[in-house]
């Protein structure tokens, strides 16, 4: 592949100190994703997973190691700086959806808008339309507390997607709703990503890896696998984890 | 992030919080109140005391003769010289003799502790009064030591009927006194106010208050800004009637204005400063309540700024807070203050208006006040790093 990669992980160390002990979240990472991909990057709790989303998402910065985003590298960017990326080029979809339940769906969708500094009717317009993608248009001056989990997690959705980012990042967007919910979410995230969006999809869940193009397995801050969601990569995590547990 | 959107957020934060939003605001409604108020009601009693002055005429200098241990005096004919040998420094002069005497009309048996004045035919010039009925003294009177009296309205109602006064009599410590004039009223004509007054002529005065020598004159400068020279001229000449400079004191009216108006201004100065404390402890309680909020919200800090806020979008939003919280209560002080100083007013009985300058005064103190105490918090909130304040519970 010529295209240069949108997410870019040079032997990305993270260690955080605890009095004597050294803890490495993340071990010498390195993985590339490019447009168009869906990756769902798989690991237990601890396992550095999300440390590894935290750094993709610019919301923290590696200890050691270099990370491109869009080919800039974002360990040299001020706060500011990386606060502008995170605006203009990645969408988050969290677990707990963090909308802010002061504001109604319509105002929550523009808050990504509204700090790009588009115009009061341009933030409209462009919020609508993304409620409109994620069907929940009708609900646009509800509050957050008033909505199902899943109507919820549509319009935080919604949100990741108005700002049109080049990255969507979700971190255990399924985390906190129910199997049948979980799987419209998911199902709506593929849509997504064949309609031409990237996206990075953080869990622990292999129901949901089987579903991915792409699937990196995190363990103890290494990556242990990175390749198609095949049996073998499942049954291998499995059995590792399994070792680990007898060792 | 628009100013306007950002102060509109700010308003529903405040409304979400009405009880503790208020609580925050109290130092500041109390502070700028407090303000109001002493600047209104020290303003109304500074017009009150000119108002005095000017009814007195602030061209007056009183001369009190006070020539204890001297045998020497002066003589009505001695000031009368200096002011005809200076009349480009004074127009007119009077002596002034103060009875305290008995008064009581021919046709009541009520009688009065009064104050009676003795002077001369152009006191009314000298203090401005202007006779309704009749006429004031005149030289002949004097002159001649004719028992006649001008009085004022509050006498004309308690002892006569409106407009019936005029040639009627009133006895003065037993003394029968023709009403040859009533002055037109300056007051409400109630007790103790300057309608209650009784002018005689000197000459008679003198000799009803058994001294021989006259305490006391007014005179009127033709000009209040050759105060100094006029003082000086009046200073040379009573020297070297009485002697020394020691038996008598020159008293200009605009003076005791003057002294009294500096003494108010201190005073004010030194009540807005206290009732500034308040506004200073106002605005400990507004960053106290900011570094609360600012914890509380950690987590709406955080996703900000996971969604591309920058520190000066943060920034802006708390700062815009706090100053609409000590702008809003800086509202609710000026209307606190502005009601509480009419009523003041009117308990009081002086006029009050609060003044412009106060309250556009106190609002931009109280603004400046939220953005002074809210910047602290607001930094703290931008400084916050997104991930650990989106990890916050």
């Amino acid at each position: 592949m010529d295209k240069k990669p949108l997410v870019e992980f040079e032997n990305i160390y993270k260690i955080y100190k605890m009095g004597d002990s050294e803890v490495r979240a993340l071990d010498g990472v390195s993985f590339s994703v490019f447009e168009g991909e869906f990756v769902v990057i798989i690991g237990q709790s601890g396992s550095g997973k999300s440390t590894c989303m935290n750094i993709i998402g610019c919301l923290d910065v590696p200890t050691e190691g270099t990370y491109l985003l869009k080919g800039t590298d974002v360990s040299k960017l001020t706060d500011d700086e990386q606060a502008e990326i995170r605006n203009k080029t990645l969408g988050f979809i969290f677990q707990q959806y963090n909308l802010l339940p002061k504001l109604n769906i319509l105002d929550n969708v523009k808050l990504p808008l509204m700090y790009k500094g588009l115009k009061e009717s341009e933030q409209n317009e462009r919020a609508m339309e993304a409620l409109e993608r994620v069907g929940i248009a009708d609900k646009y001056h509800h509050k957050p507390s008033q909505l199902s989990g899943g109507q919820q997690q549509r319009a935080s959705i919604a949100r990741a997607l108005a700002g049109s980012p080049s990255v969507i990042l979700a971190d255990e967007p399924t985390g906190a709703l129910d199997s049948k919910t979980s799987a419209e979410v998911i199902e709506f995230l593929i849509t997504l990503n064949s309609q031409g969006n990237t996206i990075i999809l953080i869990t622990h869940d292999n129901s949901i890896a089987a579903r991915a193009k792409r699937v990196i397995r995190i363990y103890d801050g290494k990556i242990t696998y990175d390749g198609p969601p095949s049996n073998d990569a499942i049954i291998r995590s499995t059995v590792l984890t399994q070792k680990e547990a007898t060792v | 992030m628009k100013f306007t959107k950002t102060v509109k957020l700010a308003f529903e934060s405040i409304m979400s919080n009405k009880l503790r939003s208020f609580l925050t605001m109290l130092g500041i409604i109390i502070g700028v109140g407090a303000v109001i108020i002493l600047v209104s009601i020290m303003d109304g009693v500074t017009g009150q005391v000119t108002d005095a002055f000017e009814n007195f005429g602030m061209n007056n200098i009183t001369v009190s003769i006070t020539s204890r241990g001297s045998t020497r005096y002066v003589e009505p004919e001695d000031m009368y010289k200096i002011i005809d040998e200076n009349p480009e420094l004074f127009t007119y002069c009077t002596p002034n003799i103060t009875l305290n005497a008995t008064v009581k009309s021919n046709i009541s048996s009520e009688n009065e502790r009064s104050t009676v004045t003795g002077i001369d035919e152009t006191y009314d010039k000298i203090n401005q009064l202007t006779t309704e009925q009749g006429r004031f003294l005149q030289f002949i009177d004097v002159d001649k030591m004719l028992k006649v009296c001008v009085i004022g309205t509050y006498y004309e109602q308690t002892f006569f009927e409106r407009g019936k006064a005029l040639g009627e009599t009133i006895k003065i410590n037993g003394e029968p006194f023709t009403i040859v004039g009533v002055l037109e009223e300056k007051a409400d004509s109630s007790e103790n106010s300057s309608d209650q007054c009784i002018y005689i002529p000197y000459t008679i005065a003198s000799k009803m208050s058994w001294n021989s020598s006259i305490g006391s004159y007014t005179v009127t400068m033709a000009d209040a800004n050759n105060l100094e020279t006029a003082k000086s001229v009046l200073q040379k000449e009573l020297t070297e009637i009485l002697g020394s400079s020691d038996f008598y004191k020159i008293i200009a009216t605009q003076e005791i204005l003057d002294e009294l108006n500096s003494i108010i201004g201190t005073m004010k100065a030194a009540l807005v400063c206290i009732a500034g404390i308040s506004l200073l402890v106002g605005g400990i309680g507004i960053m106290n309540i900011m570094l609360v909020t600012v914890t509380e919200r950690t987590r709406e800090i955080g996703i900000r700024k996971s969604l591309g806020a920058k520190k000066k979008n943060i920034l802006t939003q708390f700062v815009v807070e706090a100053a609409t919280v000590s702008g809003v209560g800086g509202i609710l002080g000026i209307v606190f203050g502005a009601v509480v100083s009419i009523i003041a007013g009117k308990l009081l009985d002086i006029t009050i208006i609060p003044s412009f300058f106060a309250v556009a005064l106190a609002f931009s103190v109280s603004v400046a006040i939220g953005i002074i105490f809210g910047y602290l918090p607001a930094k703290n909130a931008a400084n916050l790093n997104p991930i650990d304040a989106l990890r916050f519970e």
